[in-house]
């Protein structure tokens, strides 16, 4: 089982966590066309490699942060700036 | 579209007598041949060559499974296009077509995917006389068990659709379930309590590398250059349009390149630069040792995220639903056997002391609606056959013939035409997560 460092507990297993997907940023709903609202709602990078995402640690602090994943060995390490 | 599912022998592979490279002439399979060379002891021919690459082809296939292949093969068969190439970066059948637990079904929830799943169970159907080759599907009946009011709702739901697809599929009640199931634990007091099941008899199991070797032989006598360890490193787009591949073996030019992978689809089709909804997670599975036959229906609980079938060679494959994740590892874990052994038991206690003989995990190619993206993309000559999720093999027949009419007529066929990549930009997406959330 691979653990995630959550800022605010340390390192805990993946089972407490809720995956979210990658960090993106969220378009300005008062400018944004159907059409780039929904490619910022389903397209994704899909990396093989390096990827941020956000996690939510559903089974202890019960807040969202985000972390560094290396989605072939499933390494993880913390980000600047991760709450 | 209409298509010889019967194998007349004007399809057959011992047609093209005298084209044999490498390897000697294909020859076609039978009982007395199989009875002619074992008293002689004489050896098989292989079931494909090995060709040199060429420099250009009029179709090149990215991803040598079930997909691919049987895009190949249609492409020769139905509409005479021979000069095709198919490249896989391992071996054929090396990623989802080989890692797959080898269940077919079509008792979907949308009429788009019944339509679609059925036709392609229907050419399973036929498939080894089509081929001539033994792909041993066994339709033994499927079973998708409902243990609450919300599942039971679905079941219904998808019954009706199905019947009006003119699919074989109804709700039956617990004592109806464990007289197709034996060792199943139907009583009241477990924790999750049997209601009911979506009951398909059609469905079934078969082998799935026979799928991949049977589709690979009849393509490669039709004309087909079948390429491993080729691997794909890049796509030459010019103009808004497709030029051909470059890989780990030299350049190809091709006026149509088709991306039929599964778990690096997006990178594929990332090398042409286009963007697909596409995330990838891998999909864990497990055989025990073989048993005498006891269970002869596929039963799946949607609840308990696990799948389970019997094999001809009486081995339990279990399977489960995606890891939590994205990933591209396809390492087994620990977690997940302990997991799919509660479940299992929960559902047969029976199970306790049998023991697992190994894990594998496959790599799955997950949409927003649970449903493939398939046909034109906004580069013009590259073609997608991707997103296959956890429900790609069984589609394999299927998607083939789509695909090798929609390259050779340069038109959409209507089975595929709600499976555009333009949907999610047009917001049409299709809604199969209710039958097709926990796979299989």
């Amino acid at each position: 089982m691979i653990q995630l460092p959550c800022p605010w507990c340390g390192l805990r297993n993946v089972v407490e966590f809720r995956y979210v997907g990658e960090s993106r940023p969220r378009p300005d709903p008062a400018t944004t066309t159907p059409e780039q609202w929904r490619e910022h709602l389903y397209i994704r990078a899909n990396p093989r490699g390096q990827v941020v995402e956000s996690w939510y640690h559903s089974a202890g602090c019960r807040r969202y942060f985000r972390l560094q994943r290396d989605t072939v060995s499933n390494q993880t390490r913390p980000v600047e700036g991760a709450e | 579209m209409v298509v010889d599912t019967g194998g007349g022998p004007n399809v057959m592979i011992g047609s093209i007598n005298g084209r044999g490279g490498r390897g000697g002439r294909p020859s076609r399979y039978s009982a007395f041949d199989l009875l002619r060379r074992g008293l002689l002891g004489s050896s098989w021919p292989r079931a494909w060559r090995v060709h040199d690459q060429r420099d250009s082809y009029d179709v090149v296939i990215v991803g040598g499974g079930v997909h691919g292949l049987a895009t190949a093969y249609y492409l020769a068969r139905n509409h005479g296009i021979h000069n095709v190439a198919v490249l896989d970066k391992g071996y054929l059948g090396s990623g989802g077509s080989g890692r797959n637990t080898a269940i077919l079904r079509s008792n979907y929830l949308t009429p788009e995917g019944v339509r679609f799943y059925d036709r392609s169970l229907e050419l399973y159907r036929h498939l080894a006389a089509d081929l001539n080759f033994n792909v041993m599907f066994s339709r033994r009946g499927h079973l998708t068990l409902a243990h609450n009011d919300s599942s039971l709702r679905t079941m219904r739901w998808r019954a009706e659709v199905n019947k009006l697809g003119g699919v074989d599929s109804e709700v039956i009640d617990p004592g109806e379930i464990a007289k197709l199931v034996p060792y199943l634990d139907t009583s009241a007091a477990t924790r999750y309590p049997i209601l009911g099941a979506l009951y398909h008899p059609p469905g079934g199991i078969i082998r799935h590398d026979a799928v991949v070797w049977g589709y690979a032989r009849a393509a490669d006598a039709l004309g087909v250059h079948l390429h491993q360890q080729t691997e794909v490193t890049g796509i030459d787009v010019d103009a808004g349009r497709v030029r051909g591949v470059r890989t780990s073996r030299g350049p190809i030019s091709a006026p149509v390149v088709v991306n039929c992978t599964a778990g690096w689809s997006s990178i594929v089709s990332d090398m042409a630069g286009v963007a697909t909804p596409i995330q990838t997670f891998p999909l864990q599975a497990a055989v025990t040792e073989p048993v005498r036959p006891f269970l002869h229906a596929v039963v799946v609980s949607g609840t308990l995220h696990v799948y389970v079938s019997q094999t001809d060679r009486g081995e339990l494959v279990f399977g489960a639903s995606v890891d939590p994740f994205t990933s591209y590892s396809m390492r087994g874990s620990l977690e997940f056997v302990e997991g799919l052994a509660t479940h299992i038991l929960e559902l047969m206690p029976a199970l306790s002391k049998m023991r697992l003989l190994r894990q594998w995990s496959g790599l799955c190619d997950m949409t927003p609606d649970y449903s493939p993206i398939m046909g034109t993309t906004p580069v013009e000559g590259f073609y997608l056959d991707v997103g296959w999720g956890t429900y790609g093999f069984k589609a394999g027949p299927v998607s083939g013939e789509a695909m090798a009419e929609a390259i050779a007529t340069q038109a959409t066929p209507e089975i595929i035409a709600s499976f555009g990549l333009g949907r999610f930009a047009r917001g049409e997406l299709v809604g199969e997560k209710g039958a097709a959330a926990v796979g299989h």
